[in-house]
């Protein structure tokens, strides 16, 4: 690297190039460039820092000043002021929502300090286009490790003694699945990556690959290396195309630095990678039905045993990890499992990342030690709930995770304490809900998602979760009746039990668990035909407040179906047999004399 | 569904045949070649699943089978300007079903729908992973961020000719 004396880093994340980051770079270099100082600072496109919410992000190094929702309009200030007159620019500095106070450091804020960025070590640090800054971050030399000084076997027994799980919703463990795959015979075997990442509203995979694809590239090698497959796969989704360019270029440069190819560092060690490409289907996201589609078909689920690792693709041994997995892998092996199985919980070491989301004020992509408290996540690192209002729920792991509430926000977070309060860690999304959410109707969003993903192949998933949406439909329609909790719940545990893979098993989670935790909302759909949050419009009652309506007729003239009546200066009446609910009376009325009941 | 008959021009045919050749016509590279003829023609009428079939050596119902499983692969063609509304989970609780009304009943047509001019079409996708703008609406390479139904009027009208 040239000798600059000052970096501006800004993020090129999915988010942050939406609101026009790029068009910002661009405005910061010609800015630098007219200021004639192109050899002493220098413009760096890098991945995502994980604060989202205030996107686009421009972080100056060294002295870490944080920008938040910068404009391209902006750049010609921050280089006339901060670079060229050393004065920060503070109408852009990051104002902490509960002091006030504006935070000139990053590491002063909330959101950064109870964070460990193991597996986001890069992102938002180095340009995830140029593989030298990689290398200059000890990129690499995991690798040149283990091939150069290690054997397979005592590989793997770091991986073991770290306690790195999967990341990718199960949590097995690492070093295990290596050493499977490892001792099933064959002489043809495959790495392959699940980049699939189905969740919605998880998006720590992509930001990875967007941010630092190189870590990820690192790993399987090593994982080749120990399990003695010369071949890798990454099994991304086509919904995510600037990962897949991030990824795509990096694995062209590794190849040029002979780092992927043949005889990786001097060694008979060969290993290269291509890319497959997913089409929409969440359920492919499943190692099974991941593997199916890799080889062209339906992306249907099969029985386990056998596990890829024995019998994968093409039916050779395969082994099949999450990207955040494999990205935690070279850090391991040059720090050392004693200080990574240091952080963490008895069972759950390390860290995990999560995508907060929802009505949360700071939504992003957070790091943190295994063992947090959700109390930790949402009120500090979050910053608590969006306008003021009052949390809810939280739903962790996804459509087959589970909804916690109140009660659980000082529950550890760690696989087995997630499992036991009735939710799952998943793949790391977390979506928070305030008061203004119903939770039938979230329950039924997340069964409408696994409905419609369902691939169809097994009876109790296809058939038993299509019955259940029914009864949340009814149920949020006011039709519900007084034994539709029960049958919920036995049919739900059905599912449970009989159907052939996790998508199905845990599809009706997110419904159990909000009856367990909420049931006091579904009996109030039930039994007083009442949405406590004004959400399920079919219960909602429109109707006029005899004191404040003027008698102005606008709200008359607004409904669509003339189910308003009344005369000039009068007071005016809503017919309910005739009131489709639109609100449009609502939003016309300037004297508040529409309510919902 | 009424289907769409479709005659495909020699030209077509060669540009398709060239596609799986440059997969080697390997049947284990079915999706890539889907990828890829969808990317070309914008959509996968059966006319092109036939020939896909042939140059890949499988039958015409497997390649079907996929294309149906994928809600990524379409047998209608979109419409110019392709809007995605994202109904994930996060751009959910912010909203999305409001602002996914709004295209539908502005444009007067159904997910999965092409206006008559051929202009606009509506999909649902799930998360594209910027839930930090949610919610969050797509218009052909396009992102549009923190999408009010209020806004729906103005997002429509930057594509007037
Ligand atoms: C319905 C379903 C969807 C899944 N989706 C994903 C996914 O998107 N990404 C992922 O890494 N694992 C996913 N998994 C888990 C994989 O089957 C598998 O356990 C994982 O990729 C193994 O890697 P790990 O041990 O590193 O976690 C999914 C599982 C199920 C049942």
């Amino acid at each position: 690297m040239a000798d600059y004396k000052i970096h501006l880093l800004v993020c090129g994340g999915t988010g942050c190039k939406s609101s026009e980051s790029q068009i910002l770079a661009e405005h910061l270099r010609n800015e630098i460039g007219n200021q004639g100082l192109k050899d002493y600072a220098q413009v760096v496109g890098t991945g995502c820092f994980g604060f989202c919410e205030k996107g686009p992000i421009v972080k100056i190094i060294p002295d870490n000043t944080f920008y938040t929702q910068v404009k391209p309009e902006d750049a010609k200030e921050i280089v006339e002021e901060h670079i060229v007159k050393g004065r920060k620019v503070s109408r852009l500095l990051y104002k902490d929502p509960k002091t006030e106070k504006i935070i000139t450091d990053s590491k002063g804020m909330e959101f950064y300090k109870k964070q460990v960025r193991i597996a986001l070590r890069n992102c938002g640090v180095i340009d995830p286009e140029n593989i030298e800054e990689y290398i200059a971050r000890d990129g690499y030399s995991a690798l040149g490790k283990v091939l150069t000084s290690m054997t397979p076997e005592e590989t793997i027994e770091i991986i073991k003694k770290s306690g790195l799980r999967g990341r990718g919703g199960a949590g097995f463990p690492t070093g295990l699945k290596w050493e499977i795959t490892r001792q099933s015979p064959g002489k043809e075997k495959y790495v392959v990556c699940n980049a699939d990442e189905g969740d919605p509203g998880a998006f720590m995979d992509r930001s990875i690959l967007e941010g630092d694809p190189h870590s990820v590239i690192e790993a399987m090698a090593i994982n080749g290396f120990c399990t003695g497959a010369s071949n890798g796969l990454v099994y991304i989704r086509a919904e995510y195309p600037l990962a897949i360019d991030r990824l795509k270029n990096a694995i062209d440069q590794a190849r040029h630095y002979g780092l992927l190819g043949e005889k990786i560092f001097g060694t008979d060690f060969c290993f290269d990678i291509t890319l497959r490409y997913g089409a929409g289907a969440f359920v492919c996201g499943e190692e099974t039905a991941l593997i199916h589609s890799m080889e062209g078909g339906r992306g249907e689920p099969t029985m386990k045993p056998p596990f890829p690792s024995v019998k994968g693709y093409l039916g050779k041994p395969t082994n099949v990890n999450n990207v955040e997995t494999f990205a935690s892998v070279p850090v391991i092996i040059n720090k050392g499992f004693e200080w990574y199985s240091s952080i963490g919980t008895e069972k759950s070491k390390g860290t995990k990342v999560f995508a907060l989301a929802g009505k949360v004020n700071n939504v992003g992509l957070i790091e943190v030690p295994m063992g947090i408290t959700l109390r930790e996540v949402i009120f500090e690192i979050g910053g608590g709930i969006k306008n003021g209002k009052k949390f809810k729920g939280v739903q962790i792991g996804g459509p087959s995770g589970g909804c916690l509430t109140h009660k659980h926000l000082d529950v550890p977070i760690d696989y087995e304490s997630l499992v036991a309060a009735g939710a799952m860690m998943g793949s790391g999304g977390m979506i928070i809900m305030d008061e203004d959410d119903c939770m039938v109707d979230v329950a039924k969003y997340f069964l409408d998602f696994t409905v419609d993903e369902s691939c169809g192949k097994c009876t109790p998933c296809r058939v038993g979760n299509k019955r259940m949406h029914e009864l949340l439909v009814n149920i949020t329609k006011g039709n519900g009746t007084k034994d539709d909790i029960d049958r919920l719940m036995n049919l739900g545990n059905v599912i449970r039990d009989t159907s052939l893979c996790m998508l199905g098993q845990s599809a009706p989670n997110p419904v159990l668990s909000i009856i367990d935790n909420f049931r006091e909302e579904y009996e109030a759909h039930i039994a007083e035909k009442k949405c406590p949050s004004g959400v399920c419009k079919a219960l909602m009652i429109y109707e006029i407040v005899p004191e404040n309506c003027v008698g102005c007729t606008a709200c008359a003239r607004a409904c669509p179906v003339g189910a308003i009546t009344g005369e000039r200066k009068e007071i005016h009446r809503i017919d309910p047999s005739l009131c489709i609910k639109c609100g449009a009376c609502m939003d016309r009325c300037k004297f508040n004399a529409v309510i919902v009941n | 569904m009424s289907r769409i008959k479709v005659e495909l021009k020699k030209k077509d045919v060669d540009t398709i045949r060239e596609i799986c050749k440059s997969f080697d016509n390997q049947p284990g590279e079915l999706i890539n070649v889907l990828h890829k003829t969808q990317h070309t023609f914008g959509y996968l009428p059966a006319e092109v699943q036939e020939v896909v079939a042939k140059e890949l050596s499988v039958p015409v119902a497997k390649v079907y089978g996929v294309v149906t499983f994928y809600s990524f692969f379409s047998m209608i063609p979109k419409g110019k300007h392709p809007i995605s509304i994202c109904t994930g989970t996060a751009c959910y609780v912010r909203g999305a079903e409001n602002v996914l009304a709004e295209f539908k009943k502005t444009l007067k047509i159904e997910v999965g729908e092409t206006t008559a001019d051929g202009k606009f079409s509506i999909s649902c996708l799930r998360c594209v992973g910027a839930c930090g703008l949610a919610p969050v609406v797509m218009v052909g390479e396009k992102t549009y961020g923190r999408v009010s139904p209020e806004m729906v009027k103005d997002i429509l009208k930057e594509y007037d000719e």
